[in-house]
């Protein structure tokens, strides 16, 4: 088991590496930010000044070294549009994509489990058949055309709910958090139902399709031959049972939560790092790109790798095949 | 399948007709619909500048007093009537739909065509050959497949943009989103393209023909690359479905598709700003067009899948 770890660490080294690189790469061969960050009145010496300032003048070995170093520090350089540190922009913008995903991720993980149990319980049902049909198509629906039609709704035709920004936000030492204020819950909303809805759907198809399987098996006929009650039977021992997929897939789908944040940002003009990384891409702001990109993947690695090593711990007949095999 | 005898030799359309395949196609009333609207979709496309009522992009043909027309009414000043409205600039909304599904269309299609290239070539090359070649491809498969796509897409359409140089980002702007969808893309070719490949590099046949003396390329090329083509056909499909929607994402997201050559995607972006000042056209009719597209090359995908293999179902 240790040895798995371990060989799924320097996996997760390797990834990181290569990442960087790739980071790395984008800051030194693309784009000329001396272009992008000086007008057109520009001196010779503007122009030096600027290199010198943004280490531009020194040879790439160098440069890169200095960046893995700065990158472990968290220290991503200077933002060529906003002249300011990235780090800080990032920090500051932080808590505003935090607070969407952890909502839209608990929405999609209750209401995923709830409706999944229930679809599967009830799977002949009317309002069953209804719910997997409306989640067919909520998975055909691009995520910006699900949140123009929440505004649409909420926002034009009802006026119920505002359509853009966070509302008012509470700063506490540096984190800003709108779950303080009643504009900033209102404001929660249609962003973060737009963001779970995917991800609910998701969980929903996979919670059904395990239960029914699940429900099939015969320690399931011999709970109900005891004469357990059936809320007894579907939670306890039913919904147990089927926690090991779909443990894996909400672990994998909460990285996924954060990259969708870009879009759902965007649309509901969100002050998130979501909605900064597009910004990034449209002024071409390297070291906000990479910075974005190597957070992210941090992330996405981190999760990957205790997905993983749960799995040990969830269901003991892994723990075989897994050191074994691959 | 059929009662009278099979002809010794028959054309190539009939065979397709008698097939099992189109037999299916020709029960699922779901299928057949899919394939209506995109075959009609994909006219409307190609003849876009014979069907058009204008030319949206021929700044002459446009007349600003005809601006925010509603559909099917008379324009207040010049009495115009337009199919599906105008937009702000008084461009017809029927002709910049079909102008832009044809944008949408094309680089849906294309980055499919590029990521399916990519995608068998490193399949085939990495099952058939194996060592170092199939680590390193399947390897740099692995870790894309840890990142969504649409984010790799992102990030290529970010990197290919800082590269181009300003003048001619806009042009460049419609191949650069073909290369970025197809890049992150091609893993699921590769990978059941190397699956099949495995399987069939230990048939006989492969026996056969490496012992007539075949090189390598030929054996690939010629004789494990069509039996391993069906399974690609279907992901082909479902990826086209993808593409459509990532492409309209992007562009919608204001890093795809410039103003000046809009997809679909870049007309959702331009009418939701006229959402709130109660033009809904704008952005109905366009959005309409995308699910439509989407859902219909989805449900073929669906369809081809099931039919292609039962197993899958």
């Amino acid at each position: 088991m240790l040895a798995y770890i371990i060989r799924r660490m320097a996996q997760s080294a390797l990834v990181l590496l290569i990442v960087g690189l790739v980071a790395f790469a984008m800051f030194h061969f693309v784009g000329d930010p001396i272009d992008n960050m000086l007008g057109q009145e520009r001196t010779a010496d503007d122009i030096e000044r600027l290199r010198k300032q943004l280490g531009l003048d020194r040879p790439f070995v160098v440069q890169y070294f200095k960046f893995l170093e700065n990158a472990v520090q968290g220290n991503f350089g200077m933002s060529y549009r906003q002249g300011r540190p990235v780090i800080d922009i990032l920090l500051e913008r932080a808590p505003a994509t935090l607070e969407l995903a952890a909502v839209s991720g608990i929405l999609a993980i209750v209401f995923g489990i709830a409706l999944g149990v229930f679809t599967a319980i009830k799977r002949k049902g009317f309002a069953a058949n209804a719910i997997m049909s409306v989640s067919l198509i909520g998975v055909s629906l691009p995520t910006f055309l699900i949140g123009i039609l929440l505004i649409y709704l909420f926002s034009v035709e009802l006026g119920w709910l505002p359509s853009f920004g966070r509302g008012n936000v509470v700063d506490l030492g540096g984190w800003s958090t709108g779950f303080l204020t009643t504009s900033g819950l209102k404001a929660l909303i249609l962003p973060s139902i737009t963001l779970g809805l995917y991800q609910m759907t998701l969980i929903m198809r996979l919670v059904r399709s395990e239960m029914l399987e699940v429900l099939r098996q015969d320690y399931i006929r011999f709970a109900r031959a005891r004469g357990l009650r059936d809320r007894n039977v579907h939670f306890r021992h039913a919904l147990k049972n089927t926690m090991v997929p779909v443990i894996t897939v909400i672990g994998l789908q909460l990285g996924s939560i954060i990259a969708f944040a870009i879009i759902t940002e965007t649309v509901f003009q969100w002050p998130g790092v979501g909605l900064l990384f597009i910004n990034a891409i449209q002024f071409v702001d390297i070291p906000v790109m990479a910075a974005y990109l190597m957070l992210i993947s941090v992330m996405f690695v981190g999760i990957n790798l205790i997905v993983d090593i749960l799995y040990f711990f969830i269901d003991p007949r892994l723990r075989v095949d897994r050191t074994g095999g691959h | 399948m059929s009662e009278t005898p099979i002809p010794a030799q028959k054309s190539r359309l009939r065979a397709a007709l008698e097939s099992d395949l189109f037999y299916t196609f020709t029960r699922s009333p779901v299928a057949v619909v899919a394939a209506f609207v995109v075959l009609l979709m994909l006219l409307a496309s190609v003849f876009a500048p014979l069907i058009a009522p204008t030319n949206p992009f021929d700044p002459a043909s446009l007349n600003l007093m005809n601006g925010f027309t509603a559909p099917m009414a008379a324009n207040d000043f010049t009495g115009d009537v337009f199919l599906l409205g105008t937009d702000d600039q008084g461009r017809d909304v029927f002709s910049t739909i079909l102008y832009g599904m044809r944008i949408s269309l094309f680089v849906g299609v294309s980055a499919v065509l590029f990521a399916m290239v990519l995608g068998i070539t490193l399949g085939l090359l990495s099952g058939y050959l194996g060592g170092w070649v199939e680590t390193i491809i399947m390897r740099t498969a692995d870790v894309q497949l840890t990142f969504p796509s649409i984010l790799v897409a992102m990030l290529i359409f970010g990197i290919a943009k800082g590269i181009t140089p300003v003048e001619y980002r806009d042009q460049m702007a419609i191949w650069v989103l073909i290369l970025a969808i197809g890049l992150s893309d091609w893993v699921q070719f590769a990978r059941v393209v190397r699956g099949a490949t495995l399987v069939e590099k230990n048939k006989e046949y492969v026996e056969a023909a490496r012992l007539i003396g075949r090189g390598s390329g030929a054996i690939m090329l010629r004789h494990i690359l069509p039996n391993v083509l069906s399974p690609v056909l279907v992901i082909a499909t479902i990826s086209l479905a993808l593409a459509i929607i990532a492409e309209a994402t992007l562009s919608f997201l204001g890093v795809g598709a410039p103003p000046t050559q809009p997809s679909l995607g870049t007309l959702i972006r331009i009418g939701q700003g006229f959402l709130f000042s109660g033009e809904w056209w704008i952005l109905l009719f366009p959005a309409t067009t995308l699910l439509a597209l989407a859902l219909s090359v989805n449900l073929l995908g669906d369809w081809l899948r099931d039919a292609l293999n039962p197993r899958l179902r």
